[in-house]
């Protein structure tokens, strides 16, 4: 992962609060078995609108994206974190995110910055009365600046070490490989295994007749 | 001070305790895959040149776009069939037990587990779809992942957290003869918002709560995460044992025995606190169904499409505008008096067989409403022999139903069986977004025995709306 010091780009401000993952990326483009490639499939219902916030030549290479409150609830899938980040988004900031959606973000290097409703409607006002205005987010001073408006975030503290590290998840949690296994040996045996395979008796699934 | 129930469940799933800010590396006892969330997951192995650490302890099933007609043909929608693909060649690279289409046991990953018995109190349960709170109704702790995190529990059998935060639900009392584990849940969300259960794990409490099926269990904590919590909870009792008991993987002999001791100490302490704690009054549930888009926007079926003016929180009032224009409804419309084109039994929430029983009891000898259609998805292959076998499915087909194969289908619309553009549908499912059932498609949440009736009238009704008395819903 890249590591994240500070970011630097065009603030988008979208006036919705309760974003969710259908909205995000709809599920049928969930269908794709690759990580990257998803930017036409972020906010497709919206993005038919003409008048839609990443429609308008200002906004339209945006890198900051300044939302309402419970951002990204819903579903798990990660294609929302990925449709953002392949679209071009390095940071969202909202006053409120959706456990899930900012668990995925972290594991991605997408910054959910996390600011009171108060300094997201200060933001949103520069935003809209000057379109194109550019946000500097530190992660390091956890502060946004746009125009004359700078204003501190909140980020787990964990989250914004591995981030500014560039730090691999998996690679943290092999480390502790031995206290895996001493763990695994004192599971109990009532605990079940997926291997070998148990099941009722087998039976045959013919196609259903759905009319009679 | 005692502990809670969730708290107990992480301690004894902990591998090892974080330092200085880092998180808890917990231990996962279950882990389910599933066709859409897990292509990038084994591919980030490979790329790593890493394996499985426990097949043993995951399993694989086709559902998010399964077709639920035609199952004997190739899928014809080629991304869908190269999605499906990509996980039965993953399944058997990495030698992980699948269960595809075709077979008894595929369908809905969350019906799937408990009906194999492979769901049991004090597990930890994890799965790349947000609806895995729903083993929380066993006393597991169980909750969703993003695909960074299914490569992580595939290659660690485990998970870095930080604690999560508990929260009491109570619901106190008796429900009144028609009100549902569906009423009940859609209530709680509509109480405490899509954002209320934000970092909390939800233990499910009361009287009223008790009384339930496992199956009913399920449906509350399936919808845990449509108020923002990670997990649902309920504390595993006697209907717990004997739901597990005698399934394909319970443990027997000594093992059940030992299971059993073990499974009645998760309770939450007499004198521990949760973070934050919420009660309801069964007695004052009546049947209840979504007028939005998001779950939280839901009224009981006597009221009327509310005015947004009426909302005093500004962020509501712009939501509640945005949904009604969405939705395509008036203010002070009964929402008795809304019309609905297709009605959907199933998905992870309302797809079991006493889900299945319940619709069927209040249908049968009916006539259904000639401008609506009523699809019914069983949860998996095995609810829906096991309906036949019922003759259930001719109850539905005699009524004009459509009887289809297991999946997920119409819950999120991933495979054919989508709406139209503004469609409206009666949904026992559990998202009501935008878009959610096909693009344009209009959502409102109900419960099986509302689906049912209002198949029959075809308006968003209840059993008690019926001329005829039923008396199917004691």
């Amino acid at each position: 992962m890249e590591k994240f010091t500070t970011h630097t780009g065009v603030g988008v401000p979208l006036r919705r609060s309760n974003v969710d993952t259908d909205q995000i990326i709809p599920a049928v483009y969930l269908k794709r078995v690759t990580r990257t490639g998803f930017e036409d499939a972020l906010f497709a219902a919206w993005r038919g609108d003409p008048d839609f916030i990443l429609n308008r030549p200002e906004y339209e290479h945006g890198s900051v994206l300044v939302a309402g409150a419970d951002f990204g609830t819903g579903s798990s899938r990660e294609h929302a974190v990925w449709a953002l980040k392949d679209y071009g988004f390095k940071v969202v900031i909202a006053s409120r995110f959706a456990d899930i959606f900012r668990g995925n973000s972290g594991k991605q290097g997408l910054l959910t910055a996390v600011a009171s409703q108060e300094n997201v409607e200060l933001l949103w006002k520069v935003l809209e009365t000057q379109p194109g205005t550019d946000i500097t987010v530190s992660l390091e001073e956890r502060s946004i600046r746009c125009g004359d408006v700078v204003v501190p975030f909140e980020i787990d503290e964990y989250v914004r070490w591995r981030l500014m590290e560039g730090l691999d998840d998996i690679g943290l949690s092999l480390q502790h490989a031995d206290d895996i296994t001493d763990f695994e040996s004192r599971r109990e045996s009532w605990r079940p295994t997926t291997l070998p395979a148990k099941t009722e008796p087998k039976q045959a699934v013919e196609a259903a007749r759905p009319t009679s | 001070m005692g502990t809670t129930l969730a708290e107990k469940l992480w301690n004894s799933h902990l591998v090892r305790k974080g330092e200085d800010g880092a998180p808890d590396l917990i231990y996962i006892d279950l882990h389910m895959c599933h066709e859409v969330t897990s292509p990038q997951a084994f591919e980030g192995l490979r790329l790593a040149g890493r394996q499985v650490r426990r097949p043993d302890l995951t399993i694989a099933t086709e559902d998010h776009n399964t077709p639920t007609l035609d199952i004997d043909l190739p899928i014809a929608d080629l991304t869908s069939r190269t999605q499906i693909d990509t996980l039965r060649n993953n399944a058997k690279e990495f030698g992980i037990r699948i269960h595809s289409l075709g077979d008894a046991d595929q369908g809905v990953v969350h019906v799937v587990g408990p009906q194999l018995g492979l769901t049991m109190p004090g597990m930890t349960v994890v799965c790349g779809d947000s609806h895995t709170s729903t083993h929380g109704a066993f006393g597991a702790l169980a909750f969703g992942i993003g695909t960074s995190e299914v490569e992580h529990v595939l290659a660690t059998q485990t998970l870095p957290l930080k604690p999560f935060k508990t929260m009491a639900i109570n619901v106190n009392g008796h429900l009144p003869d028609g009100t549902t584990a569906k009423d009940i849940i859609l209530a709680v969300i509509a109480k405490i918002g899509t954002g209320g259960g934000q970092g909390y794990v939800l233990e499910y409490r009361g009287e009223a709560i008790r009384a339930l099926s496992m199956e009913a269990r399920m449906t509350v904590c399936n919808m845990s995460i449509e108020a923002g919590a990670r997990a649902g909870l309920i504390a595993p009792d006697d209907t717990t044992f004997e739901y597990v008991k005698g399934r394909p993987h319970a443990p027997e002999g000594a093992d059940w025995d030992s299971a059993v001791d073990y499974w009645r100490t998760l309770v939450t302490d007499d004198d521990a606190v949760f973070d934050a704690e919420i009660v309801l009054n069964a007695a004052d549930l009546e049947p209840f169904v979504t007028w939005g888009t998001n779950p939280g926007q839901g009224l009981p079926l006597s009221a009327s499409v509310p005015d947004p003016e009426d909302f005093a929180d500004a962020a509501e009032r712009e939501a509640a505008a945005n949904a009604l224009t969405y939705m395509g409804l008036t203010p002070g419309t009964p929402l008795r008096d809304i019309p609905i084109d297709t009605v959907f039994l199933g998905s992870c929430t309302n797809g079991r067989i006493e889900d299945l029983r319940a619709a069927a009891a209040i249908i049968k000898g009916q006539v259904k409403a000639p401008n609506t259609r009523m699809l019914v998805v069983p949860g998996s292959a095995r609810v829906r022999l096991q309906a036949e076998a019922e003759g259930l499915d001719q109850v539905f087909l005699d009524f004009g139903a459509e009887w289809r194969n297991a999946g997920c289908s119409m819950c999120l619309g991933m495979n054919p069986d989508q709406l139209r553009p503004q469609e409206r549908s009666a949904s026992t499912s559990n998202r009501n977004f935008e878009g959610r059932q096909g693009k344009g498609g209009r959502t409102h949440l109900v419960s099986p025995l509302v689906a049912a009736a209002t198949a029959i009238r075809g308006t968003l009704s209840s059993p008690a709306d019926l001329e005829a008395p039923v008396g199917a819903f004691a």
